[in-house]
């Protein structure tokens, strides 16, 4: 007798398209393709041979499309454009050289990228297909030795860091679409904070896909030396088209002794309709190693977009004390597909992590969480805490849970713990009892649901998470 | 304020309220009496709206308004209030939050300014004492690891919030020791004035001692059988229910009898 009916999408607001001239390359991928992105961008000897080992392992692996508990036809990566950016100098002393075009999108999305209107405390790096168009308060950062800057510049700027760091903590022949990812990457953010350095604000990347045919690849690096502290946003964005666009991304994380970095994400990529036409293939790997004594890495997400998620961002706790966290609220409503959580990797002694994984799914989606706990021999004292739940709505969904535990050292802790549960008529009548619509009820028992999650993002990001879920998810009693 | 005209009602495809009619004056208070599943709890969700519920025929007049045709939280928005004989849990959810966003949507409607968190914490502080509220209830999450008696008390601190015209209060004193039932009915009695009215649904008559009724119903399978004062309850807890079970089968033979 289940009365609770979704009614469709709250219009996508995200979903127009920028006219704007770009700068492609031929469709398809071959060892010359990879050679032009290299070209294009000027890149040093050693970014070439990095990307074209990567190439060389991603043709021997096989896409994962079997231990996923998604399904999608197979992507045609002949029939992509690995490279399309908007047309505009390559170098831009000002922000008043950046295209009034591109500045007129960003705003649209909510960031604003010129000076008199820049978000306070926030710094801003805006990538736009391909590449990134701006950024935001970097002379500032620069002043207290952090480095935030696009990937590009990161390249022919700090080779001797991105030597030192890239692929360190994500190898290229990691995983079918890190490999892929490692060969074409085109850009991304680039963060360093030295030793003894708290970044004196937040940092943030957002990355708006506008190409239908050309997907996004980008790369993220962030570096926390010696007691340093950073805590860094991403959000995304992307037209409403029917095709689908592949976003296979990589992240890598180094947190050094004492080092913290907090890593959110507010995931809002197009869905796909309601029949599951169209939206983003967001295939992602994400990775943080804990390698200094004491360091510590939490990793926050609300994936609310996306026809398909496939992510895990990780933990690798190396240094002895290290942390690693990871908060996540997964959405996934009509056709949408999720498979994400995350891997926490104990290696040094008493190393420490929790996750915390809320899964809601409406319509006819498909909501997975897997996750493995995994602590080797050498890691005495090491302590896991994992509290999955998932929150149905419909009876057309489906939630499943995945958990992974192997244990080589018995002096661990680890626990587990997992619920189901739908949010009940009961529920809903009591609260429109009170004068609550049926929309703010459904919208305040899942941010209720998703509380231990969103009190773990930066403020601003954590209003519009719970806006963002009130939209995906309009109720109405049928 | 309150008229209900033959009024019946199913739920599960079971006939429940089988031609209910009262009338509520502003200032009354009306007590509801009845054996266990005599249809009490079902009274009152119907006029709240509660969507299992179907009026099969019959109609509610809400200060001259058709109340049927209303949607559950619209006739919240109206002033009609029911506190739950079983309040629901909500996870998540702070009594705090959820009190301010109920208020709010009252004075939404009716065109007032909206209260900030920290108006709203110096007027939920000032109708707590009404119940003897904990403050320390506030932070918790809706109703979540709230002893029975502490449910009760946050049902009667949200009529405290919300200021109903009509309350309905379907067993608000079960569960309720002596001295936090005398609490929640002093508090009751606070919040009783000339302007709204009460509506008592309990199956004992103890509570009518601190709530003191204009008028008593009996509801039997799902009919009111007898009305009258505050004595009428004195009778029924000196003789139980079955004189007037029995009254009412004599008077209305079932089919099966006749
Ligand atoms: N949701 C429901 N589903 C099925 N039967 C119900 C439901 N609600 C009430 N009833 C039935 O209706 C009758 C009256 O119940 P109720 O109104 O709760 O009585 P009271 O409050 O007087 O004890 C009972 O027989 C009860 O089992
Ligand atoms: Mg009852």
């Amino acid at each position: 007798m289940s009365s609770i009916e979704l009614l469709t999408n709250k219009e996508y607001k995200y979903g127009f398209v920028t006219d704007i001239e770009s700068d492609m390359i031929p469709r398809g991928l071959s060892e010359d393709t990879i050679r032009l992105i290299s070209a294009k961008k000027n890149e040093p000897e050693f970014m070439l041979e990095f990307r074209l080992k990567a190439y060389r392992n991603w043709l021997k692996m096989e896409e994962p499309q079997h231990w996923p508990n998604i399904t999608y036809p197979k992507v045609d990566y002949q029939d992509i454009i690995y490279y399309s950016a908007p047309k505009q100098k390559a170098t831009k002393a000002s922000m008043d050289e950046v295209d009034p075009e591109l500045i007129k999108t960003f705003e649209k999305l909510g960031i604003p990228l010129t000076e008199q209107k820049m978000l306070a405390g926030v710094a801003v790096d805006a990538v736009f297909d391909s590449v990134s168009v701006a950024t935001t308060y970097k002379a500032k950062l620069k002043q207290h030795g952090v480095i935030f800057c696009s990937f590009s510049e990161a390249v022919l700027e700090y080779p001797e860091l991105i030597k030192k760091y890239l692929g360190t903590v994500v190898p290229t022949n990691d995983n079918y679409f890190a490999a892929l990812n490692s060969a074409v990457f085109t850009d991304g953010s680039f963060v360093f904070i030295p030793k003894g350095v708290h970044c004196p604000m937040e940092l943030s990347t957002y990355f708006r896909i506008n190409n239908s045919e050309s997907g996004q690849f980008e790369r993220t690096l962030i570096i926390a030396e010696e007691g340093a502290h950073v805590s860094y946003l991403e959000g995304c964005t992307a037209p409403k088209f029917d095709k689908n666009q592949l976003h296979a991304a990589v992240v890598e994380l180094v947190a050094l002794d004492d080092a913290e970095i907090k890593y959110s994400t507010v995931q809002n990529w197009y869905a796909g309709d309601e029949e599951g036409k169209g939206g983003i293939y967001n295939f992602v790997t994400k990775r943080g190693a804990c390698r200094g004594r004491n360091s510590k890495i939490s990793w926050t997400q609300v994936e609310t977009g996306s026809a398909i998620t496939w992510k895990y961002p990780s933990c690798i706790l190396q240094g002895d004390n290290s942390i690693g966290e990871f908060y996540s609220v997964a959405l996934t409503n009509h056709a949408q597909q999720a498979d994400t959580g995350t891997k926490m990797i104990h290696i040094g002694k008493n190393t420490r992590s929790n996750i915390v994984s809320k899964g809601i799914s409406a319509g006819k989606s498909n909501n997975s969480y897997r996750g493995l706990v995994k602590v080797l021999a050498g890691a005495e004292g090491a302590r896991n805490y994992t509290q999955c739940d998932s929150l149905l709505i419909g009876d057309k969904c489906g939630a499943n849970t995945f958990p992974y535990i192997e244990v080589s050292n018995n002096t661990a802790k680890v626990e587990h713990e997992a619920t189901t549960s739908r949010i009940s008529e009961e529920q809903l009548f009591y609260l429109r009892q009170r004068g609550i619509s049926q929309e703010d009820a459904v919208s305040l028992i899942i941010n209720g649901f998703c509380k231990d999650v969103f009190r773990e993002l930066p403020m601003e990001f954590a209003v519009e998470a719970q806006r963002l879920l009130g939209m995906k998810l309009e109720g109405s009693v049928g | 304020m309150l008229e209900i005209r033959d009024l019946h009602a199913r739920v599960e495809g079971k006939d429940i309220l089988r031609g209910v009619s009262l009338t509520v004056k502003r200032g009354e208070v009306h007590a509801i009496m009845g054996p266990n599943g005599s249809g009490k709890s079902t009274l009152a969700k119907v006029l709240a709206g509660h969507p299992s519920y179907e009026v099969t025929s019959g109609e509610v007049l809400f200060d001259g308004k058709n109340l049927l045709e209303l949607e559950p939280d619209e006739r919240a928005r109206e002033g009609v209030f029911l506190a739950f004989q079983y309040p629901v849990e909500i996870p998540g959810v702070s009594n705090a939050q959820f009190l301010r966003l109920a208020y709010n949507e009252k004075r939404k409607h009716l065109g007032e300014e909206e209260l900030d968190p920290l108006e709203f914490k110096d007027l939920l502080k000032e109708r707590a004492q009404i119940v003897e509220m904990d403050a320390g209830l506030m932070s918790r999450s809706v109703n979540e690891g709230f002893s029975g008696g502490e449910k009760k008390r946050n049902e009667i601190l949200q009529m405290a919030v919300l200021e109903p015209k009509l309350a309905v209060l379907d067993e608000t004193d079960s569960g309720l020791d002596i001295d936090a039932l005398r609490i929640v009915s002093e508090g009751v009695n606070k919040l009783r004035h000339a302007d709204n009215a009460i509506v008592l649904v309990t199956h004992y008559q103890r509570l009518l001692n601190y709530i003191v009724p204009d008028y008593v119903h009996v509801l039997y399978k799902g009919r009111i059988v007898r009305s009258g004062g505050k004595e009428l309850a004195l009778a029924l807890e000196e003789k139980g229910y079955d004189w007037i079970k029995d009254e009412a089968e004599e008077s209305q033979p079932s089919a099966a009898s006749a």
